[in-house]
């Protein structure tokens, strides 16, 4: 378990993180879910030792500052920006962090396996696509098979493809039953993820809840355009705002703006109206 | 601390350092000019001075004085900045390291690739001069190589402590580079220019000059092939008169100290930085 107790950062005059105060409980996956400057990833520095910082953390009882090796013993850390030994080999990479933090050997290519990285193993990592990159680290993170995951925006830099394999092999770990945090500022990576999510702003901690309802406390809304034959947008738009939704015209279709958990509604409104959608695409 | 850790990141250390084009280009060009060094000594043989290994040894010092400083500032200064500025030294001080280990780990792996680069360019015109028979002492040899790698642990200490005071590679390198000329030239420059201007005793002027440790090194070399320092004028002469016997280990003292001091600043530097 994680405890922050009065977490502040300050850089000169300025406060990065605010008095936080949070537990992560064991086998939980939390988010820490704000905009870029919220502080999410000065919190993860802090609990991995890389900063000074005020207030206290603990992890499973011990203390970061005191007990810097057996806490990081206890972590896999999946950083934010990659930062590699671009000369070194897949495997290579793996030897050397294996060796580091006393992980036997015989686990690293089941590992690499598990991340998709057989294959790749004698490629030098500056050679490895985003992806491929990422999901290293991820074996990285897991060659102690380590209690804990930290994660810092882990598929920020990904295309989609890459985002949601990297997804499907963290919700394995989390299946496992690690105890999982990760800063985001993606709703659906944290909808899929996290049991709670610790929003911040400006350093300071807003509110928690359960993922499932983050869109709503946050008042998220998406706006959905439907392509529908040309003589139905009338008859589109007037059923759509019949069921009390908020449509306009929008060239040749029309436009919805929903709450974050009824994207599909419009869909299921205009079916039951027989109006045809020839497309539609989110904003 | 942890051994094994410790061994790894020295492993590593000397991996890069074998892959690293300025380390290599250094290391060639100190083995190709001390090869034609011990060459030309063995040609002018017989004809003044010393012969063989003594000579050669006394060719070296020069040398040494000009590519073992350069090449290992530049290295130490390297070490730490280029890696944070890379991001991989946060990385690896949040797996289960210490900061201790990463230090001494990263010390140690470059001390070793320096001590390859001088057993080499040593090594080869030893080699040299022993397949054509050089005459001499090899030990006045050996005990030059012996002091040239204290000198690059100086160095290398003083490079580390550039390291860890600067964020960005490039701006640590230009301070090696400049620390450097402040020790090969503007050293002897700006001493020459106090002594004239403060009236310096000769005592003053020689523990002013054993403030930099290429004179110490020189002065020790000089002395261990000479065995005395009158070459070096009147400082040298009243060095041998005032302390006689113990000159070399106020200079091995001096060398001790060059190699712990900056060594010991960097690593408190380290240690308390907190800003990965």
């Amino acid at each position: 378990m994680i405890e922050f107790i009065n977490l502040t950062k300050r850089y000169g005059k300025s406060i990065a993180v605010d008095q936080l105060t949070l537990q992560v409980p064991e086998r939980r996956a939390v988010a820490l879910w704000g905009a870029n400057g919220a502080g999410k990833t000065t919190v993860i520095k802090c609990l991995l030792g890389l900063l000074h910082f005020e207030g206290s953390i603990r992890v499973d009882g011990l203390d970061v500052r005191r007990q810097g090796r057996a806490v990081r013993q206890r972590i896999g850390y999946v950083p934010q920006e990659l930062a590699f030994y671009k000369e070194m080999t897949t495997l290579e990479m793996a030897t050397f962090y294996a060796r580091i933090k006393g992980a036997p050997a015989e686990r690293i290519e089941p590992v690499l396996e598990e991340v998709g990285l057989s294959e790749h193993l004698t490629k030098p990592v500056g050679a490895l696509s985003g992806g491929m990159k990422q999901r290293l680290a991820l074996g990285l993170a897991l060659l102690s098979d380590p209690p804990l995951l930290v994660m810092d925006e882990p598929t920020s830099n990904l295309d989609t493809a890459a985002r949601s394999q990297l997804l499907q092999l963290l919700a394995q770990v989390k299946a496992a039953g690690k105890t999982i945090l990760f800063t985001s500022h993606r709703i659906e990576e944290v909808e899929m993820l996290a049991d709670q999510v610790a929003v911040m702003e400006r350093g300071r901690l807003q509110f928690l809840c359960d993922s499932a309802n983050l869109a709503s406390r946050l008042g998220l809304r998406t706006q959905v355009k439907f392509i529908v034959p040309g003589h139905e947008v009338e008859r589109a738009l007037e059923v759509l705002r019949g069921e009390g939704l908020e449509a306009q015209r929008n060239g040749v279709g029309v436009i919805v703006d929903v709450s974050h958990g009824e994207k599909a509604r419009p869909i299921h409104t205009l079916r039951r109206a027989h109006i045809e959608v020839i497309d539609f695409e989110m904003e | 601390m942890n051994i094994p850790v410790v061994w790894t990141l020295a492993q590593k250390e000397l991996r890069e350092a074998l892959r690293n084009r300025w380390f290599l280009l250094y290391t060639a060009a100190f083995v190709g000019l001390s090869l034609a060094l011990s060459y030309m000594s063995l040609a002018g043989a017989g004809i003044a001075g010393f012969a063989g290994f003594g000579r050669t040894a006394a060719s070296l010092i020069n040398l040494v004085l000009l590519i073992i400083p350069l090449m290992a500032l530049t290295v130490g200064a390297q070490s730490l900045a280029h890696e944070q500025e890379q991001g991989t030294l946060a990385y690896l001080l949040a797996q289960p390291v210490t900061r201790a280990e990463v230090f001494v780990g990263k010390y140690l792996g470059l001390g070793l690739s320096l001590l390859a680069s001088v057993g080499l360019g040593f090594g080869i015109a030893g080699v040299v001069l022993a397949l054509s028979d050089g005459a001499g002492s090899p030990a006045s040899y050996v005990s030059l190589m012996g002091r040239t790698y204290l000198l690059s642990l100086a160095m290398l200490s003083v490079g580390f402590l550039v390291s860890v005071m600067s964020r960005r590679a490039g701006v640590a390198i230009g301070v090696g580079l400049f620390l450097w000329l402040t020790f090969v030239f503007l050293g002897d420059l700006g001493l020459m220019g106090t002594a004239l201007t403060m009236r310096l005793s000769v005592g003053q002027l020689l523990w002013l000059s054993l403030l930099n440790p290429l004179q110490v090194f020189k002065m020790a070399a000089i002395l261990d092939i000479n065995a005395t320092l009158d070459l070096l004028g009147p400082a040298g002469i009243y060095a041998m008169q005032e302390y006689g016997q113990k000159l070399q280990l106020i200079f091995l003292a001096l060398m001790a100290a060059w190699m712990t001091l900056p060594a010991l600043a960097a690593y408190a530097r380290f240690h308390v930085r907190g800003d990965f």
